[in-house]
């Protein structure tokens, strides 16, 4: 046992610090602090990701075989940690940490030819077409219906929850080609160019109202839309396993990175805002005994992902551990957030809904109160979304008590 | 709407208190104070001062011997005993068996059980819960055949709470192992001196005999004994559980003993300063505190709709929960206050007559046993979370 | 001992319960937040045509002669409506300030413009730096001929951008956070030297930077005594919150009732949600919150009268259930309406937002749990 990093390991991080230095710019930053949910928007992520996929850190979870950077577990770890120190976002999105590992696996080699490359190149902007509206946590219930037309498939119905479908160039998704058996059965995996005549997206506004045009998420409507057999991914009707296979990737990352930057945040906030009684607020017993309690929480889950990925890198599998992850990260993350609100007393409160002008910084109004301030309520509530989303609170627990406790 | 008592009510509460100020036996409170255990007799002796004064069954219809009080006199009777820290009467034969038996026992049953349980002579224990029948009390498997004019009954039962010195038992028994689990059942009465009953104790984690297993071994029982009809059992239980829930708040109980535990961290100390002028342990404090009036009002708001007409429903399950967590919390923090003095371990910490002085200050010896003991709390009576099951069902309609 | 409503209680309860289901789904609601204004003043003259704003007012000046009681009937239904337009602003606390610290002459002439509808009031008793501490206080009013003279800043005034009459508070003497020397005061927004920064908050409020720069008022803007002003809003306050438990117990109500309708329609895994006992027993814990959350807006209303020490410990204790239960049952309702409780689309997100902000106002948990403290402290 033993905490230190290797010389080696040092001169990485060191890397990754100069990388960010260098190519972070203040435009980014900026854009970035200019969004109340900190999202950089379609052009700028684009322009970060390749920056990323020039140094060769995208899909750095990718084989080498692939273009992957061939992280050891504790470089991946580094990496996470160094950008999330500051405040930077990763490149990886749903296009390299879920399609991908399912086309490697699964797919032609033409579909590896055609989609790999540009995936991890930051050329193609994938989106999710899992969850339906009668189909969330009972994912295997889904309806949407492809139906065998010779050469191609004809989908009809919807999907929803879906991420930035409006910026996404394809979609990945799982739709019903047969309906006979049970319900796992008769799903196929299949990859779809969002150009196709048929789609319709329908933003969906979520309760921390982001600027029009800017949502997170839609519902798409597909009408007689043609899919082409070559973007079957695996065998007709076994793409229950893809998902499966993918679900494992949707959930094994560390929290602790990005939660100890959000505790750094609320610190420096309490470090310029007031108690009751006029002292520094970090300084506020009750105040600093929730800082405390709340870094107690994230040291736990710190050395808990990190036993985790250590077995990672001696060849275990974090199987149904991840849930565990997934359980401690996004709940100690959500009492972080609402943590981090009650620092700025009354000035959580004021909210002036982004527009495609302020996203721009076009408009030059001053911030009501601290500059901190304004993101503190939408991001709050923003991410009350992430016990739900990637399999809720509950169904995680379900999966625990099922194959961890044998119940 | 108001929370003022009217004069009337007041000078009532001045009435009780004075009674229980100049009548509650001082050798019990003595006792009670350095947390010894009480004797059978010790047990009784308030119930039967009170029953000299008429006023040991405040709940009970006039007729049966009760006190005609009203809803608001109950209330204060009950909370300045609790303020006053009296034994109450045992609630075995007291609120669980003679509701029912007033409501389903025959004229011979209420003239033979009732009054033994007024005086506080009878002392009864309660057969519900069997090693295998827990939570889902309708599974047990107690066995009653009938034989001529008697029924033999062989099981055992379990969590027979103070069962060592009880004169009778009221039991649930599968009369009809053929039907749906709830349809065969009766409840009987049992004289514990009938031959075949064992009677073991079960020690608790904090070394107390407050529980018993009890073994029934070709009991005969007369079939008078029966209460109500034969196989209907379920219904009187249920009855009875409901009956068992009310007042299970404990809202005065829990007040005397935050004072207590202010009292306590007056006299502690941390940091050189008394353990009450401690930011975060007087904030313990306070919350506990807040919690415990928004049940108070949660109760009071229970017994308004109650002298009005309504019954309790099924939200004495939230009396039951809240005043449960709420007692447990109590006792955390009392072991909190108390600091390095909880570990020292007195065996039995209520053995009778023991004159072997605690080590460290008096309040800290039962700070650590209560605590483990009170755990029982959120298990009894239903457990919490079978609570949660019936306002589940019966309020939320889920 | 009685937790029945008379029936007038009755009748204003159902009169307010009319109007929210005639005026305020979600979708009216929305337009509203949503237009210029961001509150309808339709419904503000209907109120007065109701004679809701006239309520917690003694008739000797045109009011009803409400209680506090009638104030958190309305409240709570207001809650249920999640409905924005001032009348926690107006009628509770400017028109509190104006009960408990008016002269005659001041009710006479102010209290009738509220009943009629006419006026709106916010209340600046925020500061940047004063966090909840109500006492910290940098504005000024410095005496000047008859009159004072105002100068400073507020923060998150809330009901600002639609007030036509600004409650104050200010220093007429004393240190940043003394409790002597605080003054209260009523100004004009119109007033010359009173400028505003306007904007929505959160929870689909408006709300108010104000800056004050050398305002006159007259000495008839004093309401109570110069320099004892700290007790009077600290009253106030404590009937705020009163009233503010009460419109959160509304909310909660909505909250649970909606959740425990949508797990019983939506189905997964072959049947209603609401079968599944883990989701069960959370929304029992609910049910339970919103309970003791109901005992305790009972008895801070009930306990407005008592002593200082009695109100403070009374509306600490009730708006720490409040802050409490309603982050619960707020993330709750999101969490067991799943995806859909994150949406703008339904209401459970909007009620979520104002409970929340419901924490924040005249303090969070953490606030009160030491006040209620203090209090205690000082009374033993």
């Amino acid at each position: 046992m033993d905490l230190a990093f290797s010389p080696e390991d040092e001169a990485f991080r060191q890397e990754v610090r100069e990388f960010i230095a260098a190519e972070w710019t203040d435009d980014l930053a900026e854009r970035q602090k200019r969004s109340k949910t900190h999202h950089l928007g379609k052009e700028a992520t684009i322009a970060w990701q390749q920056k990323l996929a020039k140094k060769g850190w995208m899909g750095i979870n990718w084989p080498k075989e692939y273009g992957g950077p061939g992280f050891t577990q504790v470089q991946k770890y580094i990496f996470d940690f160094e950008l999330n120190a500051a405040g930077v976002p990763l490149g990886e999105n749903m296009g390299t940490i879920m399609c991908a590992p399912v086309i490697m696996a699964f797919g032609t080699d033409e579909q590896k030819k055609e989609h790999l490359p540009k995936t991890r190149a930051g050329e193609r902007w994938w989106c999710q077409g899992y969850s339906e509206p009668g189909s969330g946590s009972d994912l295997a219930s889904l309806s949407l219906k492809a139906e065998d037309k010779g050469d191609h498939y004809l989908l009809n119905g919807s999907k929803t929850w879906t991420t930035f479908a409006q910026y996404a160039d394809w979609m990945f998704l799982l739709a019903r080609t047969d309906n006979s058996g049970k319900k796992q059965e008769g799903i196929s995996f299949l990859l779809l160019d969002m150009k196709t005549p048929g789609i319709t997206i329908d933003p969906i506004y979520t309760i921390d109202l982001p600027a029009i045009g800017h949502q997170e998420v839609n519902q798409c409507f597909f009408e007689d839309v043609k899919v082409p057999k070559e973007n079957l991914v695996g065998k007709e009707n076994d793409g229950w396993t893809c998902a499966k296979y993918l679900l494992q990737f949707e959930r094994g990352n560390a929290y602790a990175p990005r939660l100890t930057r959000v505790i750094e945040h609320i610190k420096e906030m309490a470090k310029k805002e007031r108690s009751d009684t006029g002292t520094r607020l970090i300084d506020d017993e009750d105040f600093a005994r929730q800082i405390a309690d709340c870094e107690r929480e994230l040291m736990a889950i710190d050395f808990n992902e990190r036993r985790v990925f250590a077995a990672l890198s001696t060849g275990g599998a974090v199987g149904a551990n991840s849930s565990m992850l997934k359980l401690r990260g996004t709940e100690v993350g959500q009492r972080l957030e609402l943590l981090a609100t009650e620092a700025v007393g009354y000035y959580v409160m004021p909210f002036e809904r982004d527009t495609d002008a302020s996203l721009d910084g076009l408009t030059n109004q001053p911030p009501i109160g601290p500059d901190y301030a304004a993101s503190l309520a939408p991001i709050y509530f923003n991410h009350r979304k992430t016990t739900i989303y990637a399999g809720s609170s509950e169904v995680q627990r379900n999966i625990m008590s099922k194959a961890i406790l044998g119940l | 709407m108001d929370i003022d008592f009217s004069p009337e009510d007041a000078a009532f509460r001045e009435e009780v208190r004075t009674f229980i100020a100049e009548n509650y036996p001082q050798e019990i409170r003595d006792k009670q104070k350095r947390g010894e255990k009480l004797t059978r007799e010790e047990h009784l002796a308030w119930h039967k001062i009170c029953y000299k004064k008429g006023w040991a069954a405040p709940k009970w219809p006039v007729e049966h011997g009760g006190t005609g009080w009203t809803v608001t006199q109950k209330y204060i009777w009950g909370e300045e005993n609790a303020l006053a820290e009296t034994i109450p009467p045992l609630p075995f034969g007291m609120n669980m068996l003679a509701p029912v038996i007033m409501a389903f026992g025959s004229d011979e049953q209420k003239k033979s059980v009732l009054p033994g349980i007024l005086s506080g002579e009878v002392w009864w224990c309660q057969g519900y819960s069997e090693p295998g029948a827990g939570s889902d009390l309708a599974g047990l498997k107690t066995r009653a055949v009938r034989d001529g004019d008697e029924y033999v009954i062989n099981g055992a039962k379990t969590w027979t709470t103070l069962g060592q010195y009880a004169d009778w038992m009221f039991c649930l028994c599968r009369t009809d192992p053929d039907v749906k689990k709830q349809e065969g059942i009766s409840f009987i009465l049992i004289d514990m001196k009938t031959p075949g009953i064992t009677v073991r104790p079960i020690i608790t984690l904090e070394g107390g005999h407050e529980v018993n297993e009890v073994f029934l071994e070709d009991v005969r029982v007369p079939v008078s004994n029966r209460v109500g009809e034969e196989n209907k059992g379920w219904t009187y239980a249920k009855f009875l559980l409901s009956h068992e829930r009310s007042g299970i708040a404990g809202v005065a109980r829990s007040k005397r003993a935050i004072e207590r535990l202010r009292e306590i961290s007056r006299t502690e100390v941390s940091g050189g300063a008394p353990l009450i002028e401690d930011q975060d342990f007087a904030r313990k404090i306070s919350d506990v505190e807040i919690q415990l009036t928004a049940l108070e009002y949660t109760e009071l708001r229970t017994l308004a709709s109650e002298s009005s007409g309504k019954g309790p429903g099924p939200e004495a399950s939230l009396l039951k929960i809240r005043g449960t967590e709420i007692g447990q919390r109590i006792t955390e923090l009392t072991i909190e206050a108390v600091g390095y003095y909880g570990y020292p371990f007195r065996n039995g910490p209520m053995a009778d007559g023991s004159n072997v002085f605690p080590v460290g200050p008096n309040y800290a010896a039962g700070a650590v046993p209560t605590y483990l003991n009170t755990r029982k709390t959120s298990i009894f009576g239903g457990s919490n979370e079978i609570q949660h099951n019936i306002i589940a069902k019966a309020v939320l309609g889920l | 001992m009685d937790f029945s409503f008379t029936e007038e209680q009755s009748m204003l309860r159902d009169m307010v319960q009319r109007f929210v289901r005639e005026n305020y789904d979600l979708d009216a609601r929305r337009k509203i937040v949503e237009s210029e204004e961001g509150m309808s003043r339709d419904h503000w003259n209907t109120f007065a045509e109701l004679g809701l704003l006239a309520a917690p007012f003694p008739e000797e000046y045109d009011g009803m002669g409400g209680s506090q009681i009638d104030t958190m009937v309305i409240m709570e239904e207001l809650g249920r409506g999640l409905v924005v337009e001032p009348y926690f602003q107006t009628v509770v606390l400017g028109g509190g300030f104006i009960r408990e610290g008016g002269s005659e002459d001041q009710k006479k002439a102010l209290i009738p413009g509220i009943i009629s509808g006419e006026d709106i009031y916010a209340v600046g008793f925020a500061e940047p730096q004063s966090r909840f501490n109500l006492f910290d206080i940098t504005t000024k009013a410095e005496k000047s001929g008859d009159g004072y003279t105002l100068n400073g800043y507020k923060a998150v005034v809330l009901g600002g951008p639609w007030a036509n009459k600004l409650i104050i508070t200010a220093r007429t003497s004393g240190g940043q956070s003394d409790a002597d020397g605080i003054s209260v005061f009523i100004v004009d927004k119109s007033a010359n030297g009173v400028s505003t920064r306007d904007y929505p908050t959160i929870d689909g409020l408006r709300a108010s930077e104000v800056t004050l720069e050398n305002v006159a008022v007259g000495a008839d803007a004093l309401i109570g005594e110069e320099g004892k002003g700290g007790p009077l809003l600290e009253k106030v306050v404590d009937q705020g919150i009163a009233a503010l438990c009460a419109e959160a117990c509304g909310a909660m109500k909505v909250l649970n009732d909606t959740t425990v309708e949508y797990c019983k329609t939506r189905e997964q895994f072959g049947q209603p949600i609401g079968k599944f006992q883990v989701l069960q027993h959370r929304m029992v814990d609910m049910f339970m919150e919103y309970e003791q959350s109901i005992s305790m807006t009972y008895m801070v209303n009930l306990k407005l009268d008592e002593s200082d020490a009695e109100r403070k410990k009374a509306a600490s204790a009730a708006k720490v259930q409040i802050g409490k239960s309603g982050k619960m049952i707020g993330q709750s309702a999101v969490q067991l309406h799943g995806g859909m409780g994150m949406t703008d689309e339904l209401n459970v997100g909007h009620y979520f937002k104002r409970l929340t902000m419901i924490d924040t106002l005249f303090g969070n948990v953490d606030h009160h749990l030491r006040r209620y403290t203090n209090v205690d402290r000082a009374a033993a």
